[in-house]
């Protein structure tokens, strides 16, 4: 059972520095041949790159320990990305705080309760302005998932 | 290159397009980028250790993919909001169809703005995912 007081926990920000390298092996890797990631000198990233803010985050930070999911029934839901403005580009600097947005449980329709955690990570600039935001539904089955993302 | 506004009218349809078959190699391709090394996307024993016939596609790759292919269309610098949610899983050898229409051309804060729906669909299977998405137009 989800702990809800877990809601509005926030891990400590890091730092993710938005690498052209990056951008050019997440386009090969989503099967993107466009030229704005893989010949502009200073691309835009991939609406999906944020994901990439595994490499940046502190070992051993998970606001899901907070929670107390069972990690054998967990699956990816959902995804949401927000870009106030063009994606994040090459060079960009970034400030990344980690954020558990909602918990809440649904019945599933071949009984057991779902519990659903939504965390989002919230990208700042170096100005301190919010650029983006990245929204993870995830979701722990009442028993082992039959579908995962 | 990327439409234009009266090109876009509520209703108007991307040509759709396929990709794949996908490999165990672009599981793997994916992983790396992104960071994600969860085992039941390339280990074979444990997949099947947690019940699963075989190795599994991350869900991040279709969404990705469908990205691309929404970027394609409306541009990459262009996006303000991408969203999915997973319905099936994706396998090795499942070939991927992503579509996708206009829902509704507006302007907002001074900017011309399409929201779209999308879909990742496996060929000969059923909805891989759903997606949404905001671009501005220039």
């Amino acid at each position: 059972m989800a702990d809800k007081s877990a809601i509005g926990s926030t891990d400590e920000p890091f730092e993710m520095v938005v690498d052209r390298s990056k951008i050019r092996e997440f386009a090969r890797a989503t099967k993107s041949q466009n030229p704005a990631y893989v010949d502009d000198p200073e691309p835009v990233s991939e609406p999906t790159f944020l994901m990439s803010s595994a490499f940046w985050a502190p070992a051993g930070s998970s606001l899901f320990a907070k929670v107390g999911l069972d990690l054998r029934r967990i699956l990816h839901g959902g995804q949401e990305f927000v870009f106030h403005g063009p994606p994040p580009a090459a060079g960009a600097k970034l400030t990344v705080t980690p954020r558990i947005e909602d918990i809440y449980e649904k019945e599933g329709k071949r009984g057991g309760t779902m519990t659903f955690v939504v965390t989002v990570q919230e990208f700042r600039d170096e100005k301190g302005n919010l650029v983006a935001e990245s929204r993870s539904t995830v979701i722990e089955t009442g028993r082992a998932p039959q579908k995962e993302g | 290159m990327a439409a234009t506004w009266d090109g876009l009218a509520e209703g108007t349809k991307a040509e759709s397009r396929s990709f794949g078959p996908l490999t165990r190699t672009d599981f793997v391709r994916y992983q790396g980028a992104s960071g994600d090394f969860n085992p039941i996307h390339h280990d074979e024993e444990f997949a099947k250790s947690a019940g699963f016939p075989t190795v599994f596609s991350v869900g991040m790759l279709q969404a990705g993919i469908l990205a691309t292919f929404a970027t394609d269309w409306l541009g990459a610098e262009n996006v303000r909001r991408f969203a999915v949610q997973f319905r099936e899983q994706v396998w090795p050898g499942d070939t991927l169809v992503c579509s996708g229409e206009v829902v509704k051309r507006y302007e907002e804060d001074g900017e011309r703005k399409v929201d779209l729906e999308l879909s990742c669909d496996r060929e000969g299977g059923g909805t891989a995912i759903r997606g949404s998405a905001t671009f501005v137009v220039a």
